[in-house]
């Protein structure tokens, strides 16, 4: 059911792409790069047994960089008249004239273009084969599954039934054209628990590229249903340092700091606390975090974070970003490439609007042997966190100061529920720190990451 | 029906509506076909909301400016209700066709014969809260340079120790055109600038940022000269990097904790605004829900959300449903008075609109939001609220906060604190978060200051993936008890 993306025709987006090229060209610009995304939407929300909403439609943008030697300056419109396109070249290169020269700025050179081979199973058709009141039924029956499983669950936020594809083309003065098609779908429900203590909200998905590999709505409900009820009655618990177990959706938000703090922008800014880092050991031996754009799941689904190339025609690839412990690799664009003396590890990322960034492909920490149950048995009394608030993260000095729930750990077992609570350290110690990594990696984003179990933080609470 | 003309008695209200009829080819004849087709279904009520974006964005980075940008964004999103549901959709081509199909598409949540007419549109009577500025964006672009190289020049000169320095200045202008079959007819053009600075400062292997910035719905004289200037931001976001290089750990545990004027309104914002926001407390989802007429805060704090303030980033004329904004208290002296409303919440709880309807958007469906939030000042002076605490925190800015509606759990972190000791604020600390219960922590308010103040101008909020650009204010406040979350003792 993939298509491949190995595009032998050019769509006529991608002949679009390539005559804005030769305009802006025409117009005095010594390189210029085009990309075109198009997209379609459906979703609905499903409350109480009943639709909220119902939402489809679909929209496409137009965005150009120009460069007039080493000046450069982006446009961006989603008017493709030709009107629109002779303003989006004018204006890009009135632009480029107040920018100035900068050395490291520029396309990277051509012989480093080119994409990921084979079919990487981005693409299938079948997501928007399911007639609209079949997502309905999915959405209703996982919010039903929800609120069946016990009388404490009395309210619900809804069940959302998401259904989206979208196509990028990116083209450059150099030479490069390429285009992907991406499909997802996916569905999740959050419900509301109360008891005399209080309402919790709490929420589960699945998502996926096919809708062959969604969970059931039951499955997705009942785990919803699971993770609400075990927060009634939480409390708050003294402030005192502590192990604490993070559950694999909030180790994915930690690791994913890792990747922050080695993106070459914030390297070359001296703004990350991995600055001059490299080959040096940032983490426990334990610690081996992959980042590999071109993940292909069983079955033959690309990963979330899978794309044939990046923001700027490169290639993408799998490295080690840390291994055993060692930083290995930054991630670069080309610009912070050269700034760095290095060169592209392909993960310049590439918005409409504004030059090119550098993001993730998709990123893991490789699992280690022993179960989440046995992470926490050996835990005398600590916390057990499934959930953090906040914007307390400081990638320049590493501090780390989070609002935490979860539930508590005593004498190996999950107790009772915490919340209202802060945990605090520094991501340096913390990644030091990592006594303990469960076996339980699963992909449901384009990061993932099991259980992890760190030593020595604070936490601060009543 | 024909468009109602601008108000004949003040000859100076500019007529938002033109930009779509001559530019864009709105007519009278399409939006009334459109709102005919939204409608053909059976739905209750429909509207369209055009918008017409232009944003631009300068950056100077390493002393040279490497990036300028500018774009256009052109759409109309359809709305149509049918009892309690929603029907939306949106299309960025504004051809008769691809309207029509959008229309159609949004009719289709209703399922019945069409019951409703559409006529007698009457125009919103709106304020002038803010300039309306031209469309000429290229010949002010050295004017933006000359700003961002400012205050790259002003913070590179604040310190030796400060070795990177990012300046952006950003803006748009919005204009949107929203038409409902109640017969709302609204346009309204929306300025929005902001000026950011972000720098580093190393001290050997310590090293330390700083932010700062202001903006709101202004224009580029704004900035030049005045309250806003690039040096005043700069040399802020300077010396608080250099202030971060010598911070000591903050503290950890419940403490007496002096939030300063300004910014930290955020904690409003984050402990009560959202948790009033209709939406939630139709679907009985807040914490909040039912307790409207009860105490929630000390009898000293009076909250009010007002969308009514002179060129304020969360202020609005009108709505993005056409709703003519408001000043809405919250809570008067510790008692909860109301909740902020779009139409939908407005019409299935049998309250008024409180024009709170917001959207990121025409791609998005509007929701209760805030516009510019902030507590009254009180009779304390600052400095006898300082002088009080024999052992707390005193944090003046914050990085932002994020809310669990359902539980009423708040957090937002801290950027610059400081200790207080025996009264007497003494060590910087690092950012740290605070956290909270919403329907609690402002129990604790024992003095507030006479010192109200609203924040600079560069907050965005976010609520279901939508963000919406908004304002926060306070005056000094002393909480006896929070739970402050550093890695100290």
């Amino acid at each position: 059911m993939a298509t491949n993306n190995a595009v032998v025709e050019k769509s006529d987006l991608a002949q679009l792409a390539t005559d804005v090229l030769s305009k802006a060209l025409q117009a005095g610009a010594s390189d210029a790069e085009v990309v075109i995304s198009e997209g379609d939407e459906f979703s609905t929300l499903v409350r109480l047994g009943q639709v909220e909403t119902l939402k489809e439609s679909g929209s496409r943008a137009l965005g150009l960089h120009v460069y007039f030697g080493q000046r450069s300056a982006t446009t961006s419109t989603s008017d493709f008249s030709a009107e629109g396109v002779e303003r989006l070249v004018h204006g890009a290169v009135e632009l480029a004239r107040v920018t100035s020269e900068d050395p490291y700025s520029g396309l990277p050179d051509a012989s480093e273009f080119g994409s990921a081979p084979g079919d990487q199973g981005l693409y299938f058709d079948d997501v928007y084969s399911l007639p609209v009141e079949e997502r309905i039924a999915m959405a209703r029956r996982a919010e039903e599954a929800a609120l069946s499983v016990d009388t404490r669950m009395q309210n619900s936020d809804g069940a959302n039934f998401d259904v989206a594809t979208g196509l990028k083309v990116l083209a450059n003065s150099r030479g490069f054209v390429g285009e992907y098609r991406r499909s997802y779908c996916g569905f999740s429900v959050a419900p509301i628990a109360q008891d005399g203590n209080g309402m919790q909200r709490d929420w589960w998905y699945t998502n996926a590229r096919t809708l062959k590999n969604l969970e059931s709505p039951e499955e997705v409900g009942r785990e919803a249903a699971r993770r609400t009820l075990r927060r009634l009655g939480a409390r708050r618990v003294p402030t005192q340092r502590a192990t604490v177990v993070f559950s694999p959706e909030i180790a994915r938000s930690i690791m994913g700091n890792v990747l922050a703090a080695a993106d070459g922008d914030a390297i070359y800014r001296s703004a990350s606390f991995f600055n001059g880092m490299l080959e040096k050991e940032v983490a426990g031996s334990n610690i081996t975090i992959i980042d590999d754009g071109t993940l292909i799941l069983p079955g033959g689904v690309g990963g979330f974070g899978t794309t044939p190339f990046d923001g700027e025609g490169l290639p993408t690839r799998r490295k080690a970003i840390v291994e055993r412990g060692v930083l290995k690799n930054y991630l670069l664009n080309t610009y912070t490439a050269r700034k760095l003396n290095m060169h592209s590890t392909g993960n310049a990322s590439r918005g409409l609007a504004g030059a090119a960034g550098i993001g993730a492909g998709n990123f893991y920490l490789e699992p280690g042997t022993l179960t989440p149950e046995q992470l926490i048995g050996e835990v005398q009394s600590g916390l057990y966190v499934t959930e953090t608030m906040g914007f307390g993260v400081n990638l320049v000095t590493g501090d780390y100061s989070q609002g935490a729930s979860g539930l508590w750990i005593e004498n190996g077992e999950l107790a009772y529920p915490v919340e209202e609570i802060t945990i605090a350290g520094n991501l340096k110690e913390m990644y030091r720190n990592i006594s303990g990594i469960a076996n339980d990696l699963v992909f449901r984003s384009a990061g993932a990451c099991p259980t992890i179990r760190v030593e020595g933080m604070m936490i601060a609470g009543a | 029906m024909t468009a109602p003309t601008a108000h004949g008695d003040n000859f100076q209200t500019p007529d938002h509506k033109r930009y779509f009829y001559e530019k864009l080819g709105v007519t009278d004849r399409l939006i009334e076909r459109c709102l005919g087709e939204a409608l053909a279904a059976g739905g209750d009520y429909a509207d369209l909301y055009f918008e017409a974006v232009t944003s631009t964005s300068i950056g100077v980075d390493e002393s040279l400016v490497k990036t300028a940008s500018q774009g256009v964004s052109v759409g109309c999103g359809v709305r149509v209700f049918s009892g309690e549901r929603t029907g939306y959709a949106y299309t960025d081509d504004l051809s008769p066709e691809r309207l029509l199909r959008a229309a159609h598409t949004a009719a289709l949540i209703a399922n019945g014969p069409n019951k409703q007419s559409v006529a007698g549109f009457q125009e919103t009577k709106t304020p002038s809260l803010y300039p309306v500025t031209g469309a000429s964006v290229d010949a002010e672009t050295a004017a933006k340079l000359e700003l961002v190289m400012r205050a790259d020049r002003t913070a590179r000169a604040f310190d030796s120790r400060i070795i990177q320095v990012r300046a952006t200045y950003a803006d748009e202008l919005r204009r949107i055109l929203v038409v409902g079959s109640d017969g709302v007819y609204a346009s309204d053009t929306q300025p929005l600038a902001r000026l950011n600075v972000f720098v580093i400062a190393k001290e050997g292997d310590n090293v330390a940022r700083g932010t700062s910035g202001g903006g709101g719905r202004l224009t580029l004289e704004n900035f030049q000269s005045g309250e806003k200037t690039p040096e005043r931001f700069a040399r802020e976001a300077a010396r608080q990097a250099v202030l971060q290089l010598g911070a000591v750990a903050a503290p950890a545990g419940e403490m007496e904790v002096v939030l300063g004027p300004g910014w930290p309104g955020v904690l409003l914002h984050e402990a009560v605004g959202h948790g009033l926001e209709a939406d939630f407390n139709r679907k009985k989802t807040s914490a909040f829900a039912g307790l409207i007429g009860q105490k929630v805060a000390s009898s000293k704090v009076t909250v009010v959300d007002n969308g009514r303030m002179e060129n304020r980033r969360g202020s609005l004329n009108v709505d993005d449903e056409g709703n003519a904004t408001q000043e809405t208290v919250l809570i008067e002296n510790g008692i909860l008075k109301g909740y902020l409303s779009d139409k939908l919440s407005a019409r299935l709880m049998g309250i008024a609109s409180t024009g709170s309807g917001r959207r990121e958007s025409y791609r998005h469906i509007p929701m209760p939001r805030m516009t510019n939030t902030y507590m009254l000042s009180g009779e304390d002076a600052p400095e006898d609220i300082i002088r009080s605490v024999k052992r707390g925190l005193y944090a003046v800015n914050f990085g932002g906060g994020q809310v669990d509606i359902t539980n009423g759990k708040f957090v937002f972190s801290a950027s610059e604190a400081y200790l207080i000791e025996d009264g007497k604020v003494t060590a910087p600390v690092k950012g740290a978060t605070l956290v909270g219960n919403g329907p609690e922590a402002l129990k604790y308010v024992s003095m507030v200051g006479n010192d109200l103040a609203l924040d600079e101008g560069i907050g965005t909020c976010g609520k279901d993936g939508q963000s919406v650009p908004v304002g926060v204010g306070m005056p000094t406040i002393k909480l006896d008890k929070m739970t402050v979350g550093g890695t100290g003792q």
